[in-house]
Parts: C-alpha cells; structure tokens; sequence
C-alpha cells in the first residue's frame, strides 16, 4: 500500500472512531454551558449503546431494513438517554445533590442496570444480538473525487450526522435567545432570574440535551462498530468525551477538534503495524502518546479557565 | 445512655442507614420486576459472605483494596480536589512493589516487602502528584489530567510488565520473591487458603493515620482550609500550591499502597490487563457512602466488598444476575448524595421528634 492510501485510511477511520465523541462531548457542553456538570456522560453512553442494541435487533426481528432498525436504534437511544439524564437532573437540580456524585451515580446505574436487563431479556446471554446496523454510504458526485472522495464522502451517515450537530450545536449555543439564556444560566443564575429567566427549567433542558447526545453518542458505537452491546461497548469513551469537552474549553468547534483528535488516536494503532520504522516503537508507547500529548498541550495553553462560571452550583434563589 | 442516643440519632448518621436501606429496598424492586425473589436472593448473598471461613477471607481481601482507594479519593476530597485518577494511581503503585518484589533478591523479608510496600506507596503519590503539580503550576483541571495519567498508568504498567519481567509464554509478570509476599500464611491455612494478607492491618493503620493526619494536625488543618476556601488560605498565610500537591500526593500514596498489596498479598505477580480493573472507580463510591471520612469508608467498603463478593453467590444459587448489586450500590449513592429525598421520606419522623422535644 502506498503511503497516501493508508493516510486517506487512517482520517477514515479516525472519524469512525471520533463520531460517538462529537455527539457525547457536544451533549456535556449542553449541560455544562447551563452550569451542571456531568460526570454521567459514559453511564449515559453505555445505556444509549444498550438501548440501540435492544430497539435495533427488536426492529430488525420485526422486519426492518438495516437501516430502517438502526435508524430505531439511534431514536430509542435518544430517549433513553433523555430518561437517565433525568435522574441526574432531578438529584442535581431540583434536590441540590452534589453534580458530580450524581454523574458518578449515573455510571454505576449504567454497567449495573444495562447488563441485567440484557442478561433478563437475552436469555441470560451477556450481550444483545448482533444487527446489521448503518452501512457507509456514497455522498453522491462528491464520493468520486480522487482520494478525497474514498476519505471524506463515503463514511456511516451518523458521521455526517455529528458534524451536523456541531454545526447546530454552534448556531443554537451562540446565535439563538434560547442559547444566550443557556449560557446565561450558567454564568450568572441569579442575574439570569432577575431578568426572567427560569433558571432551573433551562438547566433541565441543559441535562436532558446531554442525555440525548450521549445516548446517539453510545448508539453510534453499538451501530457502526460492534453490532452489538456488551459490558466492553463503551469503555471510558465517556471519558475521553469529557476530556475533549474541556480540552475544546467547552466550544463546539473546540469539542469536534478535540474529539478528532482522541479519535486519531485510537485509529493510529490500526496502522502503526503498517511502516517498517513504526515497527520498533513499543506498542504501549504508541497507545499512551495520545494523552500524553494531551496533558503536554493543557500544560502549553495557558491555564485560563475557561468553564462556565457557575459550574458545579446548584441554583438557590432564596441565596440571591 | 442519652449521649448515645444522641449518637445515633444524629442526621449524619441516620441519613447514610436510611439511604442503604432504601437502596436495598430499590434492588429488591428490581428483582420482582426482573421474576426474583429478593428475600432469596439477600439471604444468598449473606450466606456466601458469612457462611464460611474461606468466603469470609476472600471478602475481605475484596474489602482491602477499596478501603484504600476510597481513602484515596476521599483525602484529596477533603482538600478540594478531585482526584479521579485512583485507578492509574492504583496500577503505577502496583507496578512499581512488583519491580521491588521480583527484580531484588537475596533479600531478607523484613527488608523485602516494607521495601515493595513503600515503592508501591511513593510511586502511586509521585503519580497523583503528577496531577497535583499540573494543577499548582499551569491550572490544569485535575480531573482531566487524572483521566489521561489514568490510560498512560495502565500502558506504562503493561510496558513495564511486558517488556522486562514476562514469565515466558504467559500474560502475566514472574512470580514475585517469597521475601516480599505479605500474605498471612497461618491464617490463610485456617481459612481454607483464603488470599488473607497483611495489608488488611496496614489499611485499618492508615485509616487511623488519615484521621490523626486531618483532624489532629496543622498540616491537616491546612489541607481542609485549603479545600474551604482557596483565597481566605493563601490570605492567611497558607502555600496554596504546596498544600494541593501534598494532598494529591498524599492521596496516591493510598491508591498505590492498594495496588502494592493486591500483588504482595494476593495473586503474587501481576497480570498485563487490557483494560483498568476499576478498583479506584470503586473507591470513589466507596469515599461517598463512608461520606469522605475514614471510619465511614472502612464501613462503606464492608457494605461494598459484601455486596460485590456476594453477588456471585446470590447468581450461583438464586439465579439472580450478580450485576443488580451494581444497581444497589448506585442507588445508595444517589440517596446519600441527594439527601433532599430522604429527609422528605423522614418527614414524618422528623415531626414527631420536634414535637418530642417542646413536650
């Protein structure tokens, strides 16, 4: 193989790897930009990866085309993942529980709970059945371009998807009302009550968004990669989604670069085989440059905090 | 007589029961949904654990290592950090008492394995101070820098493992010296062979250490000021950024003292793993059930180590899927975090005694 085809395969794979962390990290810039943090977004992950493994091969046992039940899948991921978020709102919000115990409950209830239903409703099998999932699709015209075509225009529809929902994400966060009192919330609560704002609702709203982007983040693992969900789906990509939340100093462009670059990371093993001079470099040195570079970059950034001021209070009127 | 009444009827104690009680409760319910029977299932859990004196040592070799990781976060808790990095903290500590334990020989034993368990405790501190140090100077967020030395700890382990003490054609490091294990060799014979070592000793020890250390010292005193209020510390004189890298530090030294005994006392090599064994994630919940003190986690890892240990007799004999526990514990930690729900289950109650009291 020539170098420039296992280039054009490497950036291919890479944002195969990166879709499932622009929706999650995208969804934790929801939350926090409203000033919740969350910790939950892998528990969230593995039950949108559940819950698009059980609706999928239900959708498919009842007849759907792959495409039609993993189009199911990614839709019962979203609500579920709504549904979980919910607990972390409730306990974060409205009881004024601490936002990172609440998250961190969230991820307990997600390797528990997933795998007991899984086992309850596959026959005590310890992963769901398999599905066919999305296929990579052809962008027509655009796919027949030399080289660029095979790397950027024929990949799984849900990375088209989650360049989408940076785009939006953007445009929602920055250029609508809706937005500015998200953010709003997040910064200054009280300031933000005084003028009108519901506070609480909004913060509700923050959480369940990230619920819904986690679950297609999660759904997109079980969908494009492993056809099925088993307690390894998701494996700190949660995580690293969170990291690339705040290595992207909670901007959706910053999250998408971020998240581009965990993905290449977790690509770049793939291919290191490939290269004669690669094959010296122990394989360990390889799997942790990622996140050494990662820490090397945060200590080159300055250290301007960036967070949303009011991250991690929990909203109390009668302290205004 | 009313002093421990009092004791006992105190919010900081009655929330944490109610909140295990109602957890449990919350799994039974799951259990009915799911066609078990939770009373079976309960009783089979506790049979395994207390039925015999194997099982009961084997529980709390389970029990051990969450003493000390749940320690681990709940110190850097005390000063404000977050260290979520337990795990990597755990590994690196590991590693570094299997190094000592099977590279030294010739060594007398009561050289050889202090010797491993402080390699295993500096390392770990060196490895959360590395977060700590990253935080002081640059104003790196710790929880993210803890998540990536997190993956770098668990490659770095298996580098270390793979590429200078490999047992030939096996996944695992050599068998470790026999002058650096801790295992307690008459008790583990009196217990059916139970994997019973001296780190159990050593956690109680540290938990008494970490109480003395925060309460009773000024350096503790400094660390929790630090934790309260960042600006008020420095304003009265305190060094901010020592005082944080100390605790992180401090606080590795526990995760890695987890990791040095699980090689030293337990399984006597150390395995290359694909993916982090979650003791230090563990930890965490194990800090938010005991409530972040030293004597609530001890307790707290009792409920967890029985109820992990556990499950896999309550799935041998009642057939229940042992991950519900995982459900159990998840829920415990929601009704201790979010207390609000608990105090409103305890309305009632709580009228009662105000009445109580104007009487």
């Amino acid at each position: 193989m020539d170098v420039l085809t296992i280039i054009g395969q490497l950036i291919n794979t890479t944002l195969v790897f990166a879709t499932a962390l622009i929706f999650t990290s995208l969804g934790g810039i929801f939350s926090e930009k409203s000033g919740v943090t969350n910790l939950g977004l892998e528990g969230l992950m593995i039950f949108g990866a559940f819950a698009a493994g059980v609706a999928g091969f239900y959708a498919q046992d009842a007849g759907l085309s792959g495409f039609g039940a993993a189009c199911v899948g990614v839709l019962a991921a979203m609500v579920f993942g709504i549904l979980v978020s919910l607990i972390h709102a409730v306990a974060s919000i409205t009881f004024k529980a601490d936002q990172v115990i609440s998250g961190i409950v969230i991820n307990f209830l997600a390797a528990g709970s997933t795998l007991y239903m899984v086992k309850l409703l596959f026959d005590g099998a310890g992963e769901t059945g398999l599905i066919s999932g999305f296929d990579k699709v052809n962008i027509p015209y655009l796919s027949t371009i030399p080289l660029i075509g095979d790397v950027f225009f024929h990949a799984y529809p849900t990375t088209y998807l989650a360049v989408v929902a940076v785009i939006v994400t953007y445009f929602v966060l920055y250029k609508t009302p809706f937005g500015l009192r998200l953010r709003s919330v997040g910064e200054h609560p009280s300031a933000a009550d005084t003028v009108g704002i519901k506070v609480n609702r909004l913060r509700y709203i923050g959480v369940m968004l990230s619920g819904a982007l986690a679950g297609i983040g999660g759904a997109t693992i079980t969908l494009t990669t492993t056809g099925t969900f088993s307690h390894n789906t998701i494996s700190g990509q949660g995580y690293i989604a969170i990291a690339a939340m705040i290595f992207g100093k909670w901007n959706p462009w910053g999250a998408f670069g971020a998240a581009v670059f965990f993905g290449l990371a977790q690509a770049v093993r793939n291919y290191v085989q490939l290269f004669a001079w690669t094959q010296s470099i122990p394989q360990e040195v390889i799997y942790m440059l990622p996140y050494v570079l990662t820490i090397i970059v945060l200590v080159a950034a300055v250290g301007r905090s960036s967070a949303p001021s009011a991250l991690g209070q929990p909203y109390d009127p009668s302290k205004r | 007589m009313n002093n421990i009444l009092k004791a006992i009827t105190k919010d900081s104690f009655v929330l944490p029961i109610v909140a295990i009680i109602m957890g449990l409760i919350l799994g039974a319910i799951v259990m009915l949904i799911g066609g078990y029977n939770p009373i079976d299932a309960y009783s089979a859990l506790l049979t395994r654990v207390y039925g015999d004196p194997y099982d009961f040592g084997e529980a709390i070799r389970e029990m051990t290592p969450l003493i000390m990781t749940g320690m681990a976060f709940a110190f850097a808790a005390r000063a404000g950090l977050f260290n979520i990095g337990g795990e990597g903290q755990f590994l690196i500590g590991m590693t570094a008492a299997t190094v000592v334990a099977v590279q030294l020989h010739g060594l007398p034993a009561y050289i050889h394995a202090p010797l491993a368990i402080i390699a295993g405790a500096i390392f770990g501190g060196l490895w959360a101070a590395i977060a700590g140090f990253l935080k002081a100077v640059r104003g790196v967020n710790e929880v993210i820098s803890c998540i990536m030395l997190n993956w770098i700890g668990l490659y770095l382990a298996n580098f270390v493992i793979n590429h200078f003490m490999l047992l030939q054609g096996q996944n695992r490091s050599e068998d470790i010296q026999p002058s650096a294990s801790i295992a307690i060799m008459w008790l583990s014979e009196m217990m059916g062979n139970a994997r019973v070592h001296w780190g159990t000793a050593i956690a109680l020890a540290a938990a008494v250490f970490f109480y003395v250390f925060m309460w009773k010292t000024k350096q503790g005193y400094e660390l929790r000021a630090v934790g309260f209020n960042q600006d008020a510390s420095k304003y009265a004189g305190m060094n901010v950024n020592r005082n944080i890298v100390k605790a992180m530090f401090i606080s590795g030294m526990f995760a890695g003292l987890a990791g040095s005994f699980e090689v030293l006392g337990v399984f006597q090599y150390q395995s290359v793993m694909a993916s982090s064994p979650g003791t230090g994630f563990d930890g965490i919940a194990v800090a938010l059930i005991g409530l972040n003190n030293p004597f609530g986690i001890i307790l707290g890892s009792i409920l967890f180590g029985t109820l992990t240990y556990g499950s896999a007799g309550m799935s041998f004999s009642a057939d229940v899927p042992p991950e519900i526990v995982r459900i159990v514990i998840g829920a415990i930690i929601f009704f201790i975090a979010a207390q609000g729900i608990v105090r409103w289950v305890l309305k009632p109650f709580y009228a009662k005694r105000k009445k109580e009291k104007v009487l």
